[in-house]
């Protein structure tokens, strides 16, 4: 799994590419922790490039969205596509997190 | 039906051996590839719950079982830790908010709902779970 960061004007945007698993969720919750404790309190994920997320991947996905909830901030997620947006309907998660097509509808939507 | 299968210590490390060791049988065995996805992610969360409740205090092997006939592909998982079935869990609410939403609970949530069949058995100091799905989309169960 890789994330790449990019500063927009109104949000940060996190690019994740790969698997989302048990090994590399921690990963993602620690980067998403360390940007909330900076202050930062609107984000983007952009699962464009994310091949895979189980269930240890929608545990930190949660785990982050609560924590940044209890501190009034704000989580969209973009291309949530494929096996990824299967395991999303399925879970249910595709109903508790804010899902637009593309990022720019995402960071539009963030307004 | 004859098996192949992998034996590995049960860790965390072992995750993506296990993974890609029932790609390549699935692929083998000609499941399609939209199950095969779908089990996969089955596959992790049944190996992971082994890793992290089967062998409490000490260390463990998990084993991995695939194995195929015209129409079905199965996969067994094995551990000999304490009798424990993974399948008397309860079901998640997956209708809560986020806030309400416990962090727990989908792993055996997504292994009965991406295969088409699931058991449990206890047979000679070991946990077997069984996964069993039909090797093309669309098939009822």
């Amino acid at each position: 799994m890789t994330i790449q960061t990019t500063k927009e004007a109104n949000a940060t945007v996190l690019t994740i590419a790969g698997r989302m698993d048990a090994v590399t969720a921690p990963e993602y919750e620690k980067m998403l922790n360390e940007q909330i404790a900076a202050g930062e309190s609107a984000f983007v994920i952009d699962f464009q490039g994310l091949e895979y997320i189980s269930s240890a991947g929608l545990r930190a996905l949660l785990a982050t969205a609560k924590l940044l909830k209890t501190k009034n901030g704000q989580i969209r997620l973009a291309n949530v596509l494929g096996t990824v947006r299967e395991v999303f309907d399925i879970s249910g998660f595709g109903s508790i997190f804010q899902i637009q097509d593309s990022v720019s509808a995402a960071l539009a939507d963030l307004g | 039906m004859t098996f192949d299968t992998l034996k590995c210590s049960a860790t965390l490390e072992n995750l993506n051996q296990a993974i890609e060791f029932v790609e390549e049988a699935a692929d083998r065995f000609q499941l399609a590839t939209k199950k095969k996805f779908g089990l996969l992610v089955a596959v992790e969360e049944a190996f992971v719950n082994v890793c992290h409740y089967a062998y409490p205090d000490t260390e463990g092997v998990v084993s991995i079982a695939c194995g195929a006939d015209s129409e079905t592909f199965v996969v067994e998982i094995t551990d000999s830790g304490a009798p424990f079935d993974l399948l008397s869990l309860p079901e998640p609410d997956t209708t809560a908010d986020i806030m309400d939403r416990q962090i727990g609970g989908l792993g055996v949530h997504f292994i009965r709902t991406l295969t088409d069949q699931v058991s449990y058995r206890r047979e000679e100091g070991n946990n077997i779970l069984e996964m069993i799905l039909h090797k093309t989309e669309g098939t009822p169960p």
